[in-house]
């Protein structure tokens, strides 16, 4: 997906392009309200991630102006304020969603996915493997003519195989892409997971296999 | 938590009151010395009026006096007691002596001291059962036996004098009261005049909404424009101190979050790209502690928050089903990242009076909770009542429930349950709840369902 983000402190700013990266996002930084505007007239953006405070102006105003133009563009707002003054405002300024600071990426992954569904999916991603579709947006596994609805988690552990396959994935490696950090789950977890995931796998051309004493892969069969 | 006391003003009497007090001393003083001052001089004007009579009356019966053919001859003149009937019916009395020698009248009537050639002297004394007022008059008398002072007094009795000076009393204590009850409606209409500006300004800084601390601009007398200015002086500096406290919590909000973010953000990085389990485990245990203290600190500054708000409690109609509706699609996210339903239940109209932005956080406090303490797969179910009496708003998990007997405990400040180590909480969250639910005259219960999973409610008197 293309993000632009408007954030004004380049230290956060650069760690968040860095870490959007990872995920193989591309990601256009405005450091402040003028340069954000210049972005948005010339590029399309699948999501734009807004910051409150801004060396030229207030990321409300821009909310206001980027409403009033009509834009598409969905505009989740990061704030680093106490949510008990922020909350009602923004979402009545017309911000699909907010996230308080310190981002929580799986969560912030989470929230782009329910706001592009709420917009009717424009930025669907659809990959194809063997006899398996798999709609990343909408969380459904199209196997033969037969539609499956993952749950949350096991979504999120089919796309780190998906967008990596064959590549060998420690339960470790998996715990951290599949667990927020204020969880505590054991590696017993993982297995239920990848269990459960075979299950919905079934009758697909696409497996994962364990890799003893590394960890798991996507295979097609 | 609980809003400070607020402290009754201590009363040291009442200004209308003492005003009232003192105009009326004052006129009643006043109205005491004219009722003495009336009575002496009336006393001293009917005393003179009728010495005037009895002198003149004695004068002409002295002049009237002659010698003839050795023998003193006295007519008394038909005006000379004439004039002292002709008011009342007094009675008369004289005496008339030659020297030492009585001559005619009445011998006993007292004779006032010696009086001189040309002043009457007068004298009043009991004469014959009654009061009576004796003038007296001489002058030097020559007869065959020499030269003799012929003295005549003339005397009066004082009942007529008396009754005029009762009346006259009478009328002074009528007056002496009827000005004293025109001072007391005059003490009465000024005192309450002069409070009337104080009332007004009394009423005027009442009548306000909790945050309304625009300058007071009502005109006030002279006296009372320090009062006002120091007055328009405090209100100002608690509306800056209040939105420095509020730009405070927002700024300081801003400084912990921002480095906070920095620090997380790059703890997701490397633990991305190293492969070392240590390595690994050391940078989820960094995140875990940066999310646990910004979670402490956002907590702290909401509670900040809270009880600022709670000072000035909001008093507007909250449409319950419509703010739960809206923080479960915030909250939505995060329930689906651990696969937890979060399902809305049984929603009955419901307004409640407050502030939607504190009942809103001690609802997604409750959500928090429920979400971060439940077990995947588990369902959170939120629900609002209203028997018309009370109106519930519940939350229920099947989650591993609360410890048993810790309710108090986990109300407490920075207090969190024995069962839940491992799981990122500043023990804030349900003081908050608990905070807000009282301020809005409700209770906050916590129990744990009989099939197993927490059950959070909040009470609120149906409005």
């Amino acid at each position: 997906m293309r993000f632009l983000l408007i954030e004004d402190s380049e230290a956060l700013a650069s760690a968040v392009v860095e870490r959007l990266h990872l995920d193989g996002h591309v990601v256009d930084h405005a450091g402040d309200l003028a340069t954000a505007w210049d972005y948005v007239a010339t590029t399309d953006y699948d999501l734009i991630l807004l910051d409150i405070m801004l060396p030229d102006g207030d990321g409300r105003s821009f909310l206001e102006r980027h409403r009033s133009a009509d834009a598409s563009t969905p505009v989740i707002v990061l704030t680093a304020r106490s949510e008990v003054s922020d909350r009602v405002g923004l979402l009545d300024l017309g911000a699909d969603d907010y996230m308080v600071k310190p981002i929580d990426f799986s969560e912030l992954e989470a929230r782009c996915r329910a706001v592009l569904r709420r917009r009717g999916g424009e930025a669907r991603n659809l990959i194809t493997l063997g006899n398996l579709g798999f709609d990343s947006l909408a969380g459904t596994l199209k196997i033969g003519g037969e539609t499956v609805q993952l749950r949350t988690r096991e979504l999120r552990l089919f796309e780190v195989f998906i967008n990596a396959p064959g590549q060998i994935f420690s339960k470790s490696a998996l715990v951290d892409r599949l667990f927020s950090y204020d969880e505590d789950p054991s590696e017993n977890a993982i297995e239920v997971y990848v269990g459960r995931l075979r299950r919905r796998l079934a009758g697909s051309d696409v497996g994962i296999t364990t890799v003893r004493g590394l960890g798991y892969k996507l295979e097609q069969t | 938590m609980s809003a400070p006391a607020r402290q009754d003003p201590v009363s040291q009497g009442s200004i209308r009151r003492r005003l009232l007090l003192v105009q009326l001393a004052g006129a009643a003083a006043l109205a005491v010395l004219l009722y003495f001052v009336v009575l002496s001089v009336t006393r001293q004007v009917a005393q003179q009026s009728q010495d005037n009579v009895l002198a003149a009356s004695a004068l002409s019966i002295l002049g009237s006096a002659r010698v003839s053919g050795g023998e003193i001859v006295i007519d008394l003149p038909y005006s000379a007691l004439s004039m002292l009937d002709s008011v009342t019916d007094e009675r008369v009395f004289y005496a008339i002596w030659l020297g030492d020698e009585f001559l005619s009248g009445y011998q006993d009537l007292p004779r006032p001291q010696r009086p001189g050639e040309a002043q009457p002297a007068f004298l009043e004394a009991a004469f014959l059962g009654a009061q009576v007022r004796i003038a007296a008059v001489e002058r030097p008398f020559s007869t065959d036996l020499g030269n003799e002072q012929l003295s005549v007094s003339v005397a009066q009795t004082l009942t007529g004098r008396d009754q005029t000076m009762a009346r006259i009393s009478r009328v002074a204590l009528g007056v002496g009261a009827g000005f004293f009850a025109l001072s007391a409606v005059l003490a009465l209409i000024v005192a309450q005049s002069t409070i009337r500006p104080l009332n007004r300004l009394t009423g005027a800084v009442s009548r306000r909404g909790p945050r309304d601390l625009r300058p007071v601009s009502a005109p006030v007398p002279s006296e009372m424009v320090p009062l006002v200015a120091s007055l328009n002086s405090f209100m100002k500096r608690l509306e800056t101190s209040l939105s420095r406290s509020e730009d405070f919590i927002a700024e300081a909000a801003h400084r912990v979050r921002t480095p906070l973010a920095i620090v997380r953000t790059q703890a997701e990085i490397v633990q991305r790209r190293v492969r070392d389990e240590d390595t690994r485990n050391a940078v989820r245990e960094m995140i875990h502690a940066v999310d646990e203290s910004s979670r402490t600190a956002g907590q702290l500054l909401d509670h900040a928050m809270v009880v600022f708000r709670l000072d000035d409690l909001a008093c507007e109609p909250v449409d319950l089903p419509a703010l739960v509706r809206e923080t479960v699609s915030q909250v939505g996210v995060l329930s689906e990242m651990r696969d937890i339903d979060l399902i809305l239940g049984r929603m009955e109209d419901a307004v409640v009076e407050g502030d939607a932005i504190l009942l809103q956080n001690a609802l997604r406090n409750l959500l928090d909770n429920a979400i971060k303490y439940c077990p995947p797969l588990a369902e959170v179910t939120v629900s609002v009542r209203n028997d018309g009496n009370e109106i519930c708003l519940q939350v229920s998990d099947t989650g591993p429930g609360f410890p048993e007997g810790g309710k108090r405990r986990l109300v407490q400040r920075f207090s969190r349950g024995d069962n839940v180590s491992g799981v990122v909480g500043s023990g804030l969250g349900l003081t908050i709840v608990e905070d807000v639910t009282v301020a809005h005259g409700g209770r906050f219960t916590i129990d744990n369902n009989d099939g197993g999973g927490a059950c959070a409610r909040l009470f609120f008197p149906a409005s």
